[in-house]
């Protein structure tokens, strides 16, 4: 479904603040699974998503989903194919417009927006009902100002537009880290109910190994810009915090070494 | 009387202006300078259209058209080579001041004995009064020609609010608003951001352009300066409107913004009348401005000082 090929990034190349954030990144994603991605600080994960979903174009490689190679296709035309939500609560809607009105764009992402009436009784109906189940009484403030609503309201109500219309590909990017554990939560089950149900191909960014072992059924790990660790199907069913962080540890602990051995050569040779 | 209607009539045709300045400013939150330049645009093409005998409909039309263009290299300017918002108006009001020098050749072109957009109106309302040429509203007498200008601006001013209105309550005008609020959330709906603000750069200076063309008809002459300030002046009734009756839903905010250019109008009249020296109108306009965007916090900063000290006390 989704081909990642030997994509690389790198941020103010030739200047001290150098940052190689992607190194030939290659990556397959199956129709219908949904694949978590773990890794420390800086690791790239973010990096990653964006790049698949466009935010920049990659220094190499190519992005395929299905037939098509995106790799050059601007932001708001890979949005066709791809749903997402962000890590920053209020990015996902316009603060401004009401409920009804954010959804409404939803409805038609991707596709000619035409000089007829926007938010009709009909559609506010239909609206209403999708997000009644929600379960946050949304269904009574579809014509208030989507500002007024809380951030976990907030982020429900984006993964419902990112998924509005089936995406062939949906992006989440630690949608929940800046919740409250609550609304985390709710926003996590949520998350989990409507992939399974409407048998979405996601692909989940996140901080919490406890996340990462209970949503998605395969867990990449990201280290430097590298996929250092890929748990499949079988695999990932066994797996336990306990085991990822040993995983970190070794990486890290492998780094530190290569890093010493190389400064123990340096002081003999040079 | 003949004060309040013509303060009334250019309020309304000025109040075209505001509705475009209402796109640029609160929709798409976009500071477009532009604006003093397509409104001596709108006036300078229909001036030197009507006078080569077009169709003073046809002429503002025209001038629409160009003010579109206008707007519209500012947003190719803002978004295809990354000017600065405020750097791109100034560099199209600047050189709109050469091309509308070279449309007009001189630097004013009187407009007398000319045929205007309120032809019509005038003609119906001297059949139905017999041929007079004045009339008497409540005492006041009133030429008939103010009258048809006053009628035929409420008509195209309405009828273009309530098109806007409509407009931006579509699919299209959703994502319009959208693009104001959240490029990054417009984009990921799969709308190209950056074309919807040069259309909306287009549509907002289309209707200032237009705006212009129908000043140039009323006053009777386009001149080079006529758009001086125009940018500042449109702010303040929008400001106006919205402390007026608030911006709670589009259709308030339009019929805001349009009270808000003839209260606004009407005030500079009243202190014109009053014996406000004219050359000091911009930097009373300017004051104003300044005075309402800074009002709000001041007020909060001040509430909020009272309220600490009292609760210490």
């Amino acid at each position: 479904m989704l081909n990642v090929n030997g994509i690389s990034k790198t941020f103010f190349p030739n200047t001290p603040n150098e940052v190689r954030a992607l190194r030939n990144i290659s990556l397959q994603i199956e129709e219908g699974s949904f694949t978590g991605i773990i890794g420390t600080n800086g690791s790239g994960k973010s990096t990653l998503l964006n790049a698949i979903a466009g935010t920049f174009i990659p220094d190499g490689g190519s992005i395929f989903i299905d037939e098509y190679e995106i790799s050059h296709w601007s932001e708001y035309r890979r949005a066709r194919l791809i749903g997402r939500v962000f890590q920053n609560p209020f990015a996902g809607t316009a603060a401004e417009m009401s409920i009804a009105e954010n959804i409404v764009m939803a409805m038609r992402r991707g596709k000619t927006r035409p000089l007829t009436r926007a938010v009709s009784h009909k559609m506010k109906a239909e609206i209403a009902e999708k997000v009644g189940m929600l379960n946050m009484g949304l269904e009574n403030r579809l014509d208030n100002p989507i500002g007024t609503l809380s951030g976990g309201q907030r982020q429900a109500l984006t993964l419902l537009m990112a998924t509005w219309l089936k995406p062939r590909l949906l992006l989440l990017d630690e949608h929940t880290a800046a919740l409250d554990p609550k609304s985390a939560a709710k926003v996590a089950e949520l998350t989990s109910r409507i992939i399974r149900e409407e048998k979405l191909t996601a692909m989940m960014v996140t901080h919490s190994m406890q996340q990462a072992i209970d949503l998605p059924d395969r867990i990449v790990m990201m280290h430097r810009g590298q996929i250092v660790e890929d748990y499949g199907k079988e695999e990932k069913k066994r797996v336990r915090v306990a085991d990822l962080l040993n995983t970190f540890d070794r990486v890290q602990k492998r780094e530190l070494f290569d890093e010493s051995v190389s400064e123990l050569i340096k002081e003999q040779y040079l | 009387m003949n004060l309040i209607i013509g303060a009334f009539t250019i309020g309304l045709i000025l109040s075209l202006l505001s509705m475009g300045m209402l796109i640029s400013f609160r929709m798409i939150k976009f500071t477009d300078i532009t604006v003093d330049g397509s409104f001596t645009l709108g006036a300078s093409i229909t001036a030197m259209l009507i006078i080569s005998g077009w169709s003073p409909w046809l002429a503002s039309l025209v001038a629409f058209l160009c003010g579109m263009l206008a707007g519209s290299l500012t947003g190719i300017l803002y978004t295809r080579f990354k000017i600065q918002e405020i750097l791109a108006g100034i560099l199209m009001m600047t050189a709109l001041y050469s091309v509308n020098l070279r449309i007009m050749g001189r630097s004013n072109i009187p407009l007398l004995d000319t045929s205007t957009v309120s032809e019509f109106p005038e003609r119906v309302l001297v059949n139905l009064s017999d041929g007079g040429s004045k009339l008497s509203i409540f005492g006041w007498s009133v030429s008939m020609m103010d009258l048809a200008v006053f009628i035929s601006s409420i008509i195209i001013c309405s009828l273009i609010a309530w098109l806007l209105f409509r407009f931006l309550l579509t699919h299209f005008g959703t994502a319009l608003r959208a693009t104001g609020n959240n490029r990054q959330m417009v984009r990921a709906q799969g709308v190209n951001n950056n074309a919807m603000v040069i259309f909306s750069l287009g549509l907002s200076n289309g209707l200032v352009a237009l705006s212009g063309a129908l000043l140039a008809q009323y006053q009777g002459f386009a001149d080079v300066q006529m758009g001086i300030g125009m940018m500042v002046w449109g702010l303040a009734s929008i400001i106006i409107g919205e402390a007026l009756v608030g911006k709670s839903s589009l259709g308030i905010t339009i019929t805001g913004v349009i009270l808000g250019t003839i209260l606004f109008r009407l005030l500079i009249a009243i202190a014109l009348r009053w014996g406000l020296n004219p050359n000091d109108l911009k930097l009373v306009t300017a004051i104003f401005v300044f005075a309402a965007l800074v009002a709000p916090k001041f007020f909060r900063t001040m509430h909020k000082k009272f309220f600490k000290s009292s609760y210490h006390a």
